[in-house]
């Protein structure tokens, strides 16, 4: 019964990029594994799912309550299949960690929260501390492994795979206790910026919500995610989506680039795995520059049109 | 009412963790101690519902040794009614410090839950989702507004994709985000009074749970240190660099 169970990720009308990376960490571990998609019509999401390399099936659970994607509901799913199953994996998104934990209550289990490293299919390393240490985690191999998987660590599997797809009904009801209202979406049409290639990201020094537009036209203009610190967000000049850090998202984009941010610890843990860091600040004492790879000791303000026209 | 909200005594957020040289944990020896930063807005906000008269009593619960009295004594000083200790000499994991929390919910009839989305030394975030899913009874994660109307609390949610609205029915689980509020100074009058609040003190063992199928954590080691970077003294340097590595 070593065999993996991942919970894809998905927003109603296409797979998230988590779902791929949490197959590259189901891969690590050396045993076969499937892929339960969770909602109302998914067909298309499982195609989706069944076309990533190494998926044996995708199992694609289609009721009107599972739509949206409350805990409850999702977790009743997971565990009427988790007899098979000796791993469960989803994401470390909100999403996964929202439902994880439940399903690991139900199971009886500790979880292995944000794997980040696979040693074997017991043994895990992860960041605690906002990355400040790694640790070494050994799971008991008598017990069901659950577990998040730090997204920001892996690569998205390839293309390619062709797994079976089965359509099943939901085994459970919809829970009456919690209902499931709106969500409030920042309408961008840039690059998510979990998975970006390329992010720009601007902290308290933008000093207005009209100022952020000069982030967001740069990132336009090179095709960037655009990110904040927790200081902007909370003054109001982005949305909370934006937000990157140990309590926002973890990123590993190829190039970030921060402007005006000081470089806070929870800052610097949600960055520190990008590939070339970039910090542009008045201020050359900021912390920032102790993680930057390339820094420039300026005002954003001449810098940020300085570089659109260079970059042009 | 009563809310029940869970403060866990963690390293103070402004301290630069280190690894111990031999890899046993991080260096806590002469740290500066303080309540998970998200423990306290949970806090903060159950004062604030107990202020608008939606509760009667606000109780703080913590999880440990002897030396998380002092962070129960400051709940106590920001406003706490009361406080509960449940005494552990063992460093708990979240499933048991879930179930451990049931015990004394289902106890003190808690009608609302309230805790930080994770703590900062473990960064787990599973205790509240755990005690939700074994109390069966809602959970919303992640707050950053909390509306309470009859017997069902809205919670607007921080979510990846933006804010999400959910509704429960109480009594329920939230779990709080750092945007929720800002939590209140503690007074120096305040901190006398609390000493005379009444702090009660469980054995983990007289509640009945016993840790089971634990992770057992075997190393730690600092990060992967990042290479020392350069620094260019202007945006036309900068776009060379760039290009030069071909990022651009």
């Amino acid at each position: 019964m070593s065999r993996t169970l991942i919970i894809a990720e998905h927003d109603g009308k296409t797979l998230n990029p988590s779902t791929a990376k949490c197959a590259s960490c189901a891969t690590t571990l050396g045993q076969p594994f499937d892929i339960v998609v969770l909602g109302a019509s998914v067909s298309a999401i499982a195609s989706a799912a069944a076309n990533i390399d190494g998926a044996d099936t995708v199992f694609a659970i289609d009721a009107e309550h599972l739509a949206h994607p409350l805990a409850v509901n999702h977790a009743a799913e997971v565990l009427a299949m988790a007899d098979g199953y000796s791993h469960i994996l989803g994401p470390s998104t909100t999403y996964g960690r929202d439902l994880m934990p439940q399903i690991a209550a139900h199971l009886g289990v500790n979880q292995v929260s944000d794997i980040s490293a696979v040693e074997d299919a017991y043994h895990f390393k992860r960041p605690i501390y906002a990355g400040n240490a790694i640790v070494d985690v050994h799971a008991p191999e008598s017990a069901k492994l659950v577990a998040t998987v730090r997204v920001a660590s892996w690569k998205a599997a390839a293309d390619g795979g062709n797994a079976a797809v089965e359509s099943r009904s939901a085994n459970a009801q919809a829970a009456s206790h919690t209902r499931y209202i709106k969500l409030e979406s920042g309408v961008s049409e840039r690059p998510d910026l979990q998975t970006a290639a390329r992010v720009i990201s601007g902290g308290r020094a933008m000093a207005s919500k009209e100022n952020f537009n000069l982030i967001y036209d740069l990132a336009d203009q090179i095709g960037a995610g655009a990110g904040a610190s927790r200081a902007a967000v909370d003054a109001g000049y982005c949305p909370n989506d934006m937000q990157v850090g140990q309590t926002g998202k973890i990123i590993a984009p190829d190039l970030y680039m921060a402007f005006g941010i000081s470089g806070a610890i929870q800052h610097i843990t949600g960055i520190k795995d990008a590939g070339t860091i970039v910090a542009v600040n008045k201020d050359a004492d900021a912390p920032i520059f102790e993680v930057a790879d390339i820094g420039l000791v300026a005002d954003l303000f001449t810098v940020i049109p300085e570089l659109k026209q260079l970059l042009g | 009412m009563k809310i029940l909200v869970g403060i866990k005594r963690v390293v103070d957020y402004n301290v630069r963790i280190r690894v111990k040289s031999d890899g046993s944990s991080v260096d806590t020896d002469g740290v500066k101690m303080s309540i998970n930063p998200f423990d306290e807005i949970a806090l903060e906000e159950a004062l604030r519902i107990r202020e608008a008269g939606l509760a009667e009593e606000v109780i703080v619960v913590s999880l440990g040794g002897d030396e998380c009295q002092q962070q129960l004594r400051t709940g106590l000083a920001m406003g706490a009614d009361r406080a509960i200790q449940i005494k552990t000499g063992e460093k708990q994991q979240p499933l048991s410090i879930a179930r451990a929390f049931l015990k004394v919910v289902e106890k003190e009839q808690a009608g609302l839950v309230l805790l930080g989305k994770q703590a900062i030394d473990g960064d787990n975030s599973q205790t509240a989702q755990m005690l939700a899913a074994l109390w069966n009874r809602p959970q919303a994660t992640f707050a950053s507004k909390i509306t309470l109307s009859g017997n069902t609390a809205t919670v607007v949610r921080e979510v990846d994709a933006g804010l999400e609205t959910i509704e429960v029915d109480l009594p329920a689980v939230i779990s709080v985000d750092l945007r929720l509020n800002e939590p209140r100074f503690v007074k120096l009058p305040d901190i006398m009074k609390a000493k005379r609040k009444p702090l009660d003190v469980i054995g983990m063992d007289e509640l009945g749970v016993t840790a089971e199928h634990d992770l057992e954590i075997s190393h730690y080691t600092p990060p992967p240190a990042r290479g020392k970077g350069i620094l260019v003294e202007n945006a036309a340097e900068l776009v060379a660099e760039l290009k030069n590595r071909g990022l651009v």
